[in-house]
């Protein structure tokens, strides 16, 4: 337990990923079983246990310690967990006779099984025989609350590092398997046959598109190319399959194989014919697509309530068949699959699935007045729903990743402003004697006069030289320092202009502005341009479309 | 005999602890005419004074820092001796904080007053060990004044860093840490674990690390980062002002790993403000544990506590019987070094 704790302790800190595999797959090689699977399963939030709950902590630390010291501590660090941690009292040795700390394994099996009334009792010998770290790791581990910002995702990356395999292979067979991997690791470090997916719905790696650029066009025949609206939804895989006594199994997956089917009840009796479909997740009300913005509230929900579910009622909207009962339809080009789809969707017959329209197009030109007018150009009343058109080869078969000339997406042009820079702060890793993060407002009239309100915080976008340019500029031009944030001077004839790409804006009654942007992004640098002449908020408000009025949930 | 009041003999007041009738104050913050100083870091030894009496090396610390002419006069004292001021005797005893830190054992009549300074009861291979002095009435720091404070074994620590230095050969590993002091003991450290590559220094503290081995202390070959090649430095280690490893200074370097030597990265929010990546707990101030044992031990019935976490030690002292009181002293617990300092964050 205390290597694994190390393990979570140093990826806490750690903002690289490639750092935080190498930490993973250092433990994965260091660690044998059956340890490390319980790990990866730790990880991947494949363990099922009941979790303790924090008042049982709470319980536990004040037999231990004095009120008023522990209040004061848990004030000072912030957090349950890790202030009992620290000050959990030294155990006598005489009176525990000195055990070895608890392995992983035996925390996680005998969680398992333990009954209610006998976890405190075995939490305070665990925390006796621990170290600080470990009393961290474990209290975290039982409360359910590990964040340690790993994905499932990268955690089967490091595994798979283990044995130079690509984590696809992993995804694939990952359905199949369980806690602690024995067979997995076996088969990673060359010891046994890859284990075989024995589930009847399992997930299958996605394919991915690359952004079109004007220049790859030229290079591009139209005749090779089917096009499809892209929408504003989520990315999903639903699949249904046969057990061995004939029942159906119905799984929706995101695009990474993260099973989101407890999200989404409402769609699994829509998935009763065996085959997996790539689509996209969206929501319809009377039939229309509805904005991103409503889509989100239906996301991260630990509970789905029925409420929840009646007005915020979920769709699929499919557009690539993978597998059609037992036959694996990857292998196939496109034009094909598309066949098979049309076919599969009309068999279905549900209202809550339909096919994803082709958008017909004989050159460049015409699909370029598509994209840009997609509501007469078949898209209707769901043109406000999509956001660019995404062009798939006809001979493409389905492929995992993003390979290359296959799968394009040209999305429509970003809304853009231009901001001026207000303050500045450090980022994080490599970034971190760079001042990397700027928050940036547009003007509006202030009581004496006008002034700037910050409408949002932008960190990428720009160039590496562009980064250095704007850091240089922060540290010439600060006001004021509070922490790690830099006040940039910003008058109507001093300060930095820069042109911010967005995608959408929504309503925001937590910003002073009153708007919020999605995925803002520096696009340019107008040194040419004084800060008066940047937007202003009033422009913004222009943007914001009538949402339909939210509805509390 | 007129019985002392312990507030007779030391009394605080805007320049500091006052003894009036020794006729002199215990590492003042603004100038007096005479200063009793317990070790050399910037907030307790500071520039200015009259005469100045403390242990030949915090004299030669703050010669170093301050130039020549730092003070009107000078006296150094060793651990010890006993000298008479006014009405009372100074002793001065090794305080284990850093190179020369000293408590100071202030008698007046049949009254003992040990003001500590700032100190710690763990090991460390720069300075002479921490002795403990009985007394009447004990001042504590309480810098890590915490129940949650408790820094657990050094050498663990620079096993940590070891460990990932090991772990990634092609980057640089830099760490933070003071430069009085803290430097120096984290290469003693590395060394006494058995690292004996060459470690790199950062400009701001190549003075003050070759005061320490003119004083015989063995810190292995050291060599100036400045002017190394960038792809020289993947895998070494280097040692910098806290302030210097989130500054433009660490492009020299490839793809480093920040580190920070100090009893704050007990607490993860603390070490994840300041964007640490490898937080290593190594304190040159007594943790919780050490503080409360070494109260119980001077048998001090009345405890004074400055600069830090006054509140949760004067709560302890009291729930033990003891006779506590904040000590409110202005001005300590800032090292210049740290160039922004995170509010309440002394050095460490």
């Amino acid at each position: 337990m205390n290597r694994f704790a190390e393990l979570l302790d140093r990826l806490a800190y750690e903002p690289g990923r490639n750092n935080k595999l190498r930490l993973i797959t250092g433990y994965f090689r260091e660690v044998g079983d059956p340890d490390r699977g319980y790990a990866l399963a730790a990880l991947t939030g494949a363990l099922s246990f009941k979790h303790a709950k924090p008042a049982l902590i709470r319980d536990l630390i004040a037999a231990r310690t004095d009120e008023v010291l522990f209040g004061l501590s848990y004030d000072y660090v912030g957090d349950l967990s890790e202030t009992v941690a620290l000050m959990w009292p030294k155990a006598s040795l005489a009176a525990h006779n000195n055990p070895p700390p608890p392995t992983l394994t035996e925390v996680v099996t005998t969680l398992r099984t333990l009954g209610k009334t006998e976890l405190p009792k075995q939490l305070e010998r665990w925390l006796d025989e621990l170290d600080e770290t470990g009393r961290w790791a474990l209290l975290k581990l039982v409360t359910g609350a590990l964040r340690i910002g790993i994905s499932a995702r990268l955690a089967k990356t490091a595994a798979a590092a283990l044995g130079d395999k690509d984590p696809h292979e992993i995804e694939l067979i990952w359905p199949g398997l369980a806690p602690p991997y024995l067979d997995l690791f076996a088969w990673l470090e060359g010891r046994g046959d890859k284990p075989v997916n024995r589930d009847p719905a399992p997930f299958r790696p996605v394919m991915l598109a690359h952004a079109i650029e004007d220049g790859d066009f030229a290079a591009l025949d139209p005749a090779d190319y089917i096009a499809e609206w892209k929408w504003d939804g989520i990315r999903v895989q639903a699949v249904a399959g046969r057990d061995d006594r004939g029942h159906i199994t119905a799984r929706l997956y995101s695009r990474t194989g993260e099973d989101i089917t407890g999200s989404f009840p409402d769609l699994v009796p829509s998935l009763r014919l065996p085959g997996a479909i790539d689509g996209e997740l969206l929501i319809l009300r009377e039939g229309r697509v509805q904005s991103f913005n409503v889509l989100q509230q239906r996301l991260n929900r630990k509970v789905v309530s029925p409420k929840l579910i009646k007005e915020f009622p979920i769709h699929l909207r499919a557009y690539d068949l993978l597998g059609d009962d037992e036959n694996d339809l990857r292998e196939l080009p496109f034009a094909e699959r598309r066949e098979h789809l049309e076919r599969f969707i009309g068999k279905l017959g549900d209202p809550r699935i339909d096919l994803s329209p082709t958008v017909p197009f004989a050159s460049w030109e015409a699909l370029t007045a598509a994209r840009a007018d997609p509501a007469s150009a078949g898209a209707g009343e769901d043109a406000d729903a999509v956001e660019g058109v995404m062009l798939k080869r006809r001979d493409a078969p389905y492929l995992p990743g993003r390979p290359k000339g296959q799968w394009w997406k040209w999305k429509r042009d970003p809304h853009i402003i231009d901001a001026v820079l207000m303050y500045a702060q450090r980022g994080h890793g490599k970034r971190s004697s760079y001042y990397s993060d700027y928050t940036f407002g547009v003007w509006t009239a202030g009581d004496a006069g006008d002034e700037l309100v910050p409408v949002g915080k932008a960190y990428f976008g720009f160039t590496d030289e562009e980064l250095l340019q704007i850091d240089r500029f922060v540290r010439r031009n600060t006001t004021e320092k509070f922490g790690p944030v830099r006040h940039v001077v910003h008058e109507s004839d001093k300060g930095l202009v820069l042109e911010v790409a967005f995608e959408g804006l929504q309503r925001s009654p937590r910003h002073k502005s009153g708007v919020a942007m999605r995925f803002p992004r520096i696009s340019r640098l107008r040194w040419d341009k004084p800060p008066r002449e940047a937007d202003r908020l009033e422009t913004l408000e222009k943007m914001l479309k009538a949402e339909p009025a939210e509805i509390e949930v | 005999m007129m019985h002392m009041r312990p507030q007779d003999i030391l009394l605080p007041v805007a320049a500091g602890l006052c003894c009036k009738p020794g006729g002199f104050h215990i590492d003042p913050v603004r100038s007096v005419e005479r200063a009793v100083i317990t070790h050399g870091h910037s907030d307790h030894a500071r520039a200015g004074h009259g005469a100045v009496l403390a242990t030949q090396e915090t004299l030669d610390m703050m010669r170093l820092r301050y130039g020549e002419n730092f003070a009107g006069s000078t006296q150094a004292i060793r651990y010890g001796e006993e000298i008479r001021l006014g009405d009372v005797t100074v002793k001065f005893h090794p305080a284990g904080h850093v190179l020369g830190s000293a408590q100071i054992a202030v008698t007046c009549k049949d009254t003992c007053i040990v003001a500590s300074g700032d100190y710690k009861d763990a090991p460390d291979p720069t300075c002479t060990p921490f002795e403990l002095v009985p007394c009447d009435v004990f001042i504590t720091e309480a810098t890590f004044g915490l129940p949650v404070f408790r820094h657990g074994d050094a050498a663990d620590e620079v096993r940590k860093l070891l460990a990932s230095v090991a772990l990634f050969p092609e980057r640089a590993h830099l760490v933070g840490a003071y430069s009085l002091g803290k430097a120096q003991r984290v290469i003693a450290l590395l060394r006494a674990v058995g690292y004996d590559a060459p470690i790199y220094l950062h400009g701001a503290m190549e003075t003050i690390t070759h005061y320490y081995q003119s004083r015989g202390i063995d810190l292995g070959e050291l060599r100036p980062a400045k002017g190394a090649k960038k792809a020289a430095l993947a895998g070494t280690i280097t040692l910098a002002p806290p302030s210097a490893t989130s500054d433009l200074w660490t492009r020299r370097f490839p793809d480093p790993v920040t580190a920070f030597a100090s009893g704050w990265m007990r607490v993860r929010a603390r070490a994840r403000q300041r964007g640490v990546e490898l937080p290593l707990v190594i304190s040159d101030h007594a943790d919780w544990d050490g503080l409360t044992a070494t109260i119980a031990a001077t048998g001090a019935g009345e405890i004074w506590v400055t600069h830090g976490q006054e509140d949760a030690l004067v709560h302890w002292c009291r729930s033990k019987g003891l006779k506590a009181q904040p000590l409110d002293l202005v001005g300590y617990g800032d090292e210049e070094e740290s160039e922004t300092p995170i509010q309440g964050e002394a050095e460490a």
